[in-house]
């Protein structure tokens, strides 16, 4: 036997023991829920985008610390989008088909979310974007697949302008004012733009639309134009580095930080921590949690993955706003598979389109969150096949100098104001794409 | 008028900043004719190690002073960025001597790519700080002559002041020591330079630890400015037009490219961004280089390439 001919036998053999040993491993994942993670760990956003990849991964691993989904364990495969769109699609079409199937996707971009509203439909995988994504989303009836679960940006650009009202003393005060948003130039950053229009036209103040490109680092003229036309407010609509940038150039102007407000993604530790006292009074919107490391769940988090040396990141980063969020997504994902088993089997893996059933009967009441360790972190979320929100409690956290504290009560968007907007952007979206809305009866089935 | 005028002064110090990172393009294309399209990493590079540096040295060495715990860093990271320079030599340089711009600057894409991993993954892919004491609120000038007076930002007016002086003395370097005409000879012909004596690998590690040293400088006032990140490796994005406009040959030409960039961009963003839907500071400094490019296409200051037919 020569040479090549043992090349050649070695590389059958191989060739035969790896497609064995795929075989086995493809029939021990069809025991598994499998999760792909959409993450950027690199790129202009991994600061922020790191620390809600570790709280989605560190609770994919809880919930296998716990025993699984009724006993259906959760794999997942991480892929890196760096917040790009052509790579966030590069990655759904990889992991879609792979093990099984992807139960959800959470792309964590709203150009991503964008991109992925079309295909999700044809896949059959829910899209879940907690506090992001399209806000006429939250049509159901419509967007068959995607769930901005807790809030969209409509929400919080509503929530945002109440706040203030409060401030002033009543809606009524809040004619003749000025209210100047500093956005990210990017579907993420102009989907507020309609509604506080819209809010403008209502109440009378004035709104002033300052885009920064991405990534934010430049900042100097829009901050001399706040200098100029001197807003009574800025709402920040930032992510990543543009965040702690607006605060430095607001520092730079001497523009008041108590008078500056972002929306939940402008309002975690990578975006003000190096700015420190120069941020103080610096106020975020919440998406309903703020940074719990006191909470239960973080406590299991540190108990049954850290201690055991299988925590994604830095642990004293767990409990963080970011990380919390991530957490959180990653429970509400969790428990849509677990409501789908209550109807077609537990301990059996779900399909993208049981897991949709799922997310659409999702009833977390305060006992469940409170089982699952959430108590205090997040308010109950009841969802529908019309509703995929399912709820918008918002709350105010401000900056101290050194970490965040809740500064308000717990808000609501205005419904008057919000779900107008909603139905009216949903049946053109509807139109657009020649969709036929579901109907409630289409719903019961 | 006096709104204008604080927005001159803005886009001349943010002008001075790009000044510095358009420095490294030009240091490394005038001694080895290469476009370094890995100078952005460099900066986020050098400020990650300085950065996490300036914190891990005081702690191994039970330092404490923010002042000795900055130096130590700095000298540490520089020592570093000689380490890239020689690496980047003996790798790659070395082996595509003569070869042809697109093949060096396809080289120094992967230089790019392996400077940002490498760093993220040695230093973190958090927001680190570096404080050498910057200061960071503003100061109001002539308020007697202008209504509520011209805002100068401190911070950016040190930087400036310190991109100035760096660059003076990189000037002063180029055309006044022999180190400097040898690294201007190499950059005219490779095998010319070579054939009368000039050690073509030293002046490459020469070059590139300058490059890297100014790198490190830009990383640490755009650190000190933005919090170090990722981002700084865009910022290399923001010097691009300024060495288009200036040209890739001429220290002189980064300066007067910078500050002309930086002007153009401020004013433009704020008397003409309203119009046409804002954000457009970026785009607009590249179409302002390529207007200037069509009468001077070497650029303002670049050297005019004749050719023999």
């Amino acid at each position: 036997m020569n040479m090549r001919q043992i090349v050649i036998g070695a590389s059958a053999t191989a060739a035969v023991l790896s497609s064995l040993f795929n075989a086995s491993a493809a029939f021990a994942q069809a025991k598994e829920q499998f999760f792909p993670v959409l993450v950027y760990r690199t790129g202009a956003y991994s600061a922020n985008g790191s620390q809600w990849a570790n709280g989605y991964v560190d609770y994919l691993k809880l919930t296998n610390a716990r025993g699984g989904i009724n006993g259906v364990k959760v794999s997942f495969e991480e892929c890196e989008t760096a917040y790009a769109t052509d790579r966030g699609v590069e990655c759904y079409e990889r992991l879609k088909g792979k093990n099984g199937g992807g139960t959800v996707f959470q792309p964590l971009s709203t150009g991503i979310t964008f991109a992925l509203t079309e295909k999700a439909p044809v896949d059959k995988i829910p899209l879940i974007t907690a506090g992001y994504g399209r806000s006429e989303s939250q049509n159901g009836a419509v967007f068959t697949w995607n769930f901005p679960l807790l809030g969209t940006y409509w929400v919080g650009a509503d929530v945002a302008i109440q706040h203030i009202a409060k401030k002033e003393g009543g809606l009524a005060k809040l004619k003749g004012k000025k209210v100047a948003l500093v956005y990210h130039d990017s579907p993420y950053g102009k989907e507020p733009i309609q509604i506080l229009q819209e809010l403008g036209k209502t109440y009378g103040f004035d709104v002033l639309l300052l885009p920064v490109a991405h990534p934010g680092v430049e900042q100097k003229a829009t901050w001399l134009q706040i200098r100029q036309q001197k807003p009574d407010y800025v709402l920040l609509w930032g992510w990543g580095v543009m965040n702690s940038t607006a605060l430095r150039e607001a520092q730079a102007t001497g523009y008041p930080r108590d008078r500056m407000m972002g929306i939940w993604w402008a309002g975690a530790e990578p975006d003000v921590k190096d700015v420190a006292e120069g941020a103080k009074g610096y106020s975020a919107l919440t998406l309903q949690h703020g940074a719990e490391p006191g909470s239960k769940v973080v406590r299991e988090v540190l108990d049954l993955v850290y201690a055991k040396g299988q925590g994604t990141g830095p642990k004293d980063e767990v409990g963080q706003v970011l990380y919390m969020r991530g957490l959180i997504s990653a429970m509400l994902a969790v428990e849509g598979v677990r409501k789908a088993q209550e109807r077609f089997g537990k301990g059996k893996v779900m399909t993208g389109e049981q897991v949709r059933w799922g997310l659409e009967n999702l009833n977390l009441d305060q006992k469940s969150l409170d089982a699952l360790g959430f108590a205090g972190v997040m308010r109950p979320v009841q969802t529908s096949c019309l509703d995929h929100m399912g709820s918008s409690w918002v709350r105010v956290h401000t900056w101290n100098g050194s970490k965040w504290e809740f500064s308000s009560d717990w808000y609501q968007a205005d419904e008057k104001v919000v779900r107008p907007m909603v139905m009216l952007a949903s049946s053109k979206y509807a139109e657009e794409k020649k969709l036929k809305p579901r109907t409630p009866e289409e719903c019961r089935k | 008028m006096g709104f204008f005028f604080e927005t001159l002064i803005g886009g001349l110090m943010a002008g001075m900043l790009y000044s510095l990172v358009a420095l490294g393009f030009v240091l490394i294309f005038k001694a080895s004719g290469v476009f370094n399209f890995a100078q952005g990493a460099m900066v986020l590079f050098a400020a990650l190690a300085m950065a996490r540096l300036s914190v891990w040295i005081p702690e191994c060495l039970g330092i404490d002073g923010r002042v000795l715990g900055n130096t130590l860093a700095f000298v540490v990271a520089g020592a570093l960025m000689f380490v890239v320079a020689w690496l980047v030599e003996r790798f790659v340089l070395r082996h595509l001597v003569n070869q042809e711009g697109a093949t060096l600057l396809m080289a120094t894409l992967g230089v790019a790519y392996v400077l940002e991993g490498v760093g993220t993954s040695v230093f973190g892919t958090e927001v680190y700080k570096i404080d050498v004491g910057m200061p960071k609120d503003p100061v109001l000038i002539l308020e007697g002559s202008f209504e509520g007076g011209l805002l100068i930002n401190k911070e950016d007016f040190v930087a400036a002041l310190v991109a100035a002086l760096l660059v003076a003395l990189l000037a002063l370097f180029f055309q006044k020591t022999s180190t400097g005409r040898a690294l201007r000879a190499v950059a005219d012909d490779h095998q010319a330079a070579q054939s009368i004596g000039i050690p073509l690998g030293r002046i490459w590690v020469i070059v590139w630890f300058v490059a890297g040293l100014v790198a490190l400088v830009a990383g640490i006032i755009w650190g000190s400015k933005l919090g170090v990140q990722f981002s700084l490796a865009t910022v290399a994005l923001r010097a691009l037009p300024v060495v288009i406009l200036g040209g890739l040959t001429s220290v002189p030409g980064a300066i007067i490219g910078g500050l002309i960039i930086g002007v153009g961009e401020k004013l433009s963003e704020v008397y003409l961004g309203p119009y046409i839907g804002g954000g457009i500071e970026i785009w607009f400094s590249y179409q302002l280089a390529l207007v200037f490019l069509l009468f001077r296409p070497q650029g303002l200051f670049g050297e005019k390439i004749i050719d023999r037919v």
